[in-house]
């Protein structure tokens, strides 16, 4: 008798749980914007109530389980091509603008004192300069005492949205380097860490690294990162002003599912690394992507100023409109 | 009534572990197929690990990690025995109660400390000390064994430990009494009468050296690359999988269930030949 109303309780208790479980909205995915998915989930569940979780595990994972129907939505920064969506029924459209630094550990050479050209860039991750006094290096750093220390570049271990972006900039100086999210590096020392915070503990660590991380941990560990020479020839520091002047030229268009890599843009004061990241939705579970869309439109317009605090760029107006329509074409609004 | 369960559910413990083996073992042969038929046994001596484009196919082979797993299991276990066995006599034969009371259950913590926090130890304090001491870039291979050996030592040293505290007084007292020396009772009396807890001890740590992750994947430095000094950047088996495992897909997956069968296959082979060959003939 006590059993059967233990058992009893256990189910019902379960039930209800499950129910309150369903009005949560799950995503995962990206784990490049997973800051900023923090703290607009954070203060939309205050505004509002309603409960979004994010796990950032990677955007490899996130389209595996959108395409598995795992999640509610998914979390890329690798955008999929038109095709690919319509295989994988899947909508897509971007969410926030970040940015890739070149973080260095060298002794007596402060932040943003370091320009590297396109070229340096280029020599150094394909193992044409080896060492930091490098006359390719050398040529645009005059000011500089560039010590004779062997360049260890460091990079990820596990595939990744950020090396994605990172090679896609490659590939436009230099079509040897391919696309990828793990390509096989060919610099002289390299040493791999698991994703942004295993990069730049190996850049603390070892003298003479230089490796490719997330603005916004550049700005948490206090990390020296480069100057780069965008597309026309200009040293830019990377600061939130340069990401935002880069963000202008990021052509997107709801045609094509805002397909666009916007790496390497043009503009005087554009600092070239920049990257998208997107929302993968699942097309036919229109009730939960319209609560996504509640909390997307909510964040486009409530959030720009937590993505700026943690180093992200807000999209364009215009491209924020751009995709309201989208949505609206789609019957998910 | 009670005795018949007891022996029911003794019997269900000891089949049950023989039958996760097994499972384990049909789980990972069953995943691994795909890779076995696209790459057979060249797998062994590939030296890829490239995705193809847009995650679909690509060149996968098991060489760098097994040669990573081996190498610095080897280092570790080079530097780790001879320290842990010295422990081991300190404390059982050499120290006073009163030292070897502390340092005992020191060595008990250290074992107790999550492998995690050995990583994260190495990599951010001892990579520099192995960097300014034999150069490279303060991870690879050498620091991955080092650490690995001070992970493996408390416990090879605290099995050891025990298995001569077994040594019964009166073979020790009557080889005092022939006038051997405090070195001969070791040598001769002690070392032989717990060699089965001594080998136990070491294929333990092997075990755990081969198969541990975290601790190595701070300081490896996971790159696939042959590595040509012993301060080199490489990778191991168990790193690999801990670093790609969520993001792979097909055929890279498929390969990582590859690499673990070997893992499995590998760590099952040293300890079964370890078993039989070292306690099986102490038996005879």
């Amino acid at each position: 008798m006590t059993f059967k109303k233990i058992v009893t309780a256990a189910v019902v208790a379960s039930v209800a749980l499950t129910a309150v479980h369903a009005s949560e909205l799950k995503g995962r995915g990206a784990s490049f914007p997973g800051p900023v998915y923090k703290a607009w989930t954070a203060e939309y569940f205050k505004a509002t109530g309603k409960k979004v979780n994010y796990t950032p595990t990677g955007s490899g994972d996130g389209i595996k389980s959108i395409k598995k129907r795992m999640v509610d939505f998914a979390g890329s920064d690798k955008p999929l091509k038109p095709e690919k969506l319509r295989e994988a029924k899947l909508y897509m459209f971007p969410t926030v603008v970040g940015s890739i630094v070149l973080a260095y550990n060298l002794d007596g050479v402060k932040d943003g004192e370091l320009k590297l050209s396109r070229a340096a860039i280029d020599a150094i991750f394909t193992g044409k300069a080896s060492f930091w006094d490098d006359a390719i290096i050398a040529k645009d750093n005059a000011g500089l005492k560039l010590p004779h220390e062997a360049i260890t570049t460091c990079v990820r271990a596990d595939k990744s949205g950020t090396t994605f972006n990172f090679t896609y900039f490659l590939n436009k100086i230099d079509d040897a380097i391919k696309v990828s999210k793990k390509p096989t590096w060919t610099a002289t020392k390299v040493v791999a860490g698991k994703s942004n915070s295993g990069v730049s503990a190996n850049i603390q660590q070892i003298k003479g690294a230089i490796g490719y991380i997330e603005y916004s941990y550049k700005t948490k560990l206090g990390l020296p990162a480069a100057q780069v020479e965008n597309k026309e020839g200009h040293f830019i520091n990377p600061t939130v002003k340069s990401f935002q002047d880069a963000a202008k030229y990021a052509s997107w268009t709801a045609e094509k599912d805002f397909y666009a890599v916007i790496g390497d843009p043009a503009g005087a004061t554009s600092y070239p690394i920049v990257a998208a990241t997107f929302l993968l939705l699942p097309a036919e579970k229109t009730v939960t992507n319209k609560e996504v869309t509640a909390f997307m439109e909510w964040a486009y317009t409530h959030g720009d100023k937590a993505a700026a605090d943690l180093g992200y760029v807000p999209l364009p107006a215009t491209t924020k409109d751009a995709i309201r329509g989208y949505w609206e074409t789609k019957k998910i609004k | 009534m009670g005795g018949k369960l007891f022996r029911n559910f003794s019997f269900f413990s000891a089949t049950l572990s023989f039958f996760l083996l097994v499972g384990i073992f049909a789980i990972l042969f069953h995943y691994a197929q795909e890779s076995m038929h696209t790459f057979g046994f060249d797998f062994l001596w590939t030296e890829k690990w490239e995705p193809g484009e847009d995650d679909e196919g690509g060149i996968f082979g098991g060489y760098i990690p097994m040669v990573g797993t081996l190498l610095s299991t080897i280092i570790a276990m080079v530097l780790a025995t001879p320290l842990a066995m010295g422990i081991a006599i300190f404390l059982t034969e050499i120290a006073s109660v009163n030292v070897a009371k502390p340092v005992s259950i020191a060595i008990e913590l250290l074992a107790a400390i999550p492998s995690i926090i050995y990583g994260m130890w190495g990599l951010f304090y001892f990579a520099p000390i192995v960097q300014a001491t034999f150069g490279g870039n303060g991870v690879g291979l050498l620091t991955a064994g080092i650490v690995l050996a001070i992970m493996i030592i408390p416990f090879m040293a605290a099995i050891t430990r025990d298995s001569m505290n077994t040594t019964p007084s009166v073979l020790k007292e009557s080889a005092y009494a022939m006038g051997a020396t405090k070195f001969e009772v070791i040598k001769d009396v002690i070392m032989p009468y717990s060699k089965g807890g001594i080998i136990g001890s070491i294929i333990l740590a092997l075990g755990r050296a081969l198969g541990e992750t975290m601790a190595v994947a701070f300081l490896i430095g996971s790159v696939m690359h042959l590595p040509s000094k012993i301060t080199d950047p490489t990778t191991s088996i168990p790193v690999l999988l801990a670093n790609n495992f969520a993001e792979a897909e097909d055929l890279e997956m498929s390969s990582m269930y590859f690499l673990a069968l070997i893992l499995f296959v590998v760590s099952f082979i040293i300890i079964s030949l370890a078993k039989f060959y070292f306690l099986g003939r102490k038996v005879n």
